[in-house]
């Protein structure tokens, strides 16, 4: 491939290793969680979503989930993205305010709401609200739901979002970026844990 | 965007339907670059599908991804465990529509009806004897903000007989639901 496998490469997966040759028996999920990465950060038409929203809805997902590799490499993203910088002390600032322990929510109300958890409900505080905008805003508070309490989602998220400015095409590619970064994360961590048992 | 909604309030191994909250494409403004994205063309019927293809390329490979993990089954951990990873992830981020399709996957597979549907109603802390209990274990700390996966998790998968190429299939299928989950949790509701 001409590009480095960014989950090889975060996860510290080297030529010759048994874990890259286990990698290699999937070939396809390789090559196609790779394919997945580029067509979210590198794709065809950013129209619906800008490659600075992209960065910086990256980097605020990956640090809610602690500090990683994964986390500094969004966050490296977002600083090496035009406009980028200027977003940083925000972002930052969020994740801060954003961390907790998921997953939590509410089910359908009947014989699971017993099992309902309460958490934090997260909004972008208002000091950072000048810094990011309107899209951005309401991009950060879905985001946090979809890590932390997806099964909160409701259609009202859909309409706040569409609200806030995006459109229908740009609310599946967002959506599909935070879950994505969801997979990329675990699998990351998930190897890395694997790799340090085997060291 | 059906009209009547009606949505379960329980896990279940039944057939769901499932709604979208926002507008998919309509199946006669799809192109070859959609039906690229789709993979299978079949796929076009389905709401879910159609409503992601908006963005093709991100659905195809995300679907290629998908079928990799699941289906190539030609080494590594059986099909029904890499399906009780997706059913036990889902269980506990909270997906119904998810947990459906892959409880069914996992009973037909393993041919365990009962502890499949144990895991759903009691969910991911039901006793499913060692084996499973590893595999439900390790999908469920993949599964928490922030990960909770650690060695333990490794000897306790080693112990009920998993070698690392199928440690790395339970991380692969529990980690692609945590994509699964967020999509169908938050872009519409299953209906029965």
């Amino acid at each position: 491939m001409a590009t480095t496998d960014i989950i090889d490469k975060l996860a510290g997966i080297e030529p010759g290793s048994a874990l890259n040759s286990i990698r290699g028996k999937r070939v396809q999920a390789r090559e196609n969680a790779q394919k997945s990465y580029l067509s979210l950060f590198e794709p065809i038409d950013a129209g619906d979503f800008s490659l600075l929203e992209r960065a910086a809805v990256a980097a605020f997902v990956t640090g809610l989930h602690g500090e990683s590799p994964v986390a500094t490499f969004y966050r490296d993203k977002l600083a090496a993205t035009a406009g980028g910088p200027a977003l940083l002390q925000a972002i930052d600032a969020e994740i801060a305010r954003g961390k907790t322990s998921g997953p939590y929510g509410s089910f359908p109300a009947g014989p699971l709401s017993v099992e309902n958890t309460a958490g934090l409900i997260y909004r972008v505080d208002a000091a950072s609200k000048a810094a990011l905008g309107n899209r951005l805003v309401a991009a950060l508070g879905h985001a946090h739901l979809l890590v932390f309490r997806p099964r909160d989602a409701a259609s009202s998220d859909m309409k706040a979002l569409l609200a806030a400015g995006w459109s229908t095409t740009g609310i599946v590619t967002f959506s599909q970026l935070v879950a994505f970064l969801s997979f990329q994360v675990r699998v990351v961590s998930g190897l890395r844990t694997l790799a340090a048992a085997n060291a | 965007m059906s009209a009547t909604v009606n949505p379960p309030v329980v896990f279940t191994q039944d057939e769901l339907g499932w709604v979208s909250w926002i507008e998919p494409l309509p199946e006669a403004e799809l192109t070859e670059r959609h039906f690229n994205g789709l993979v299978d063309r079949a796929r076009a019927k389905s709401e879910y599908f159609r409503l992601l293809v908006r963005d093709p390329e991100v659905l195809e490979a995300r679907t290629k991804t998908d079928k990799d993990i699941f289906y190539n089954v030609a080494d590594g951990l059986p099909r029904a465990e890499r399906e009780l990873a997706a059913a036990a992830t889902s269980r506990y981020n909270g997906c119904i529509y998810c947990a459906s399709v892959h409880a069914r996957f996992a009973s037909t597979y393993s041919k365990r009806r009962e502890d499949v549907q144990k895991l759903l109603d009691e969910g991911v802390k039901a006793d499913l004897g060692e084996r499973w209990n590893a595999v439900v274990k390790a999908s469920v700390a993949l599964a928490s903000t922030p990960i909770a996966f650690g060695p333990d998790n490794i000897k306790e998968l080693r112990s009920a007989g998993l070698d690392d190429a199928e440690i790395v299939d339970v991380i692969n299928g529990a980690s692609f639901f945590n994509w699964a989950n967020r999509l169908m949790l938050s872009l519409g509701e299953p209906s029965k």
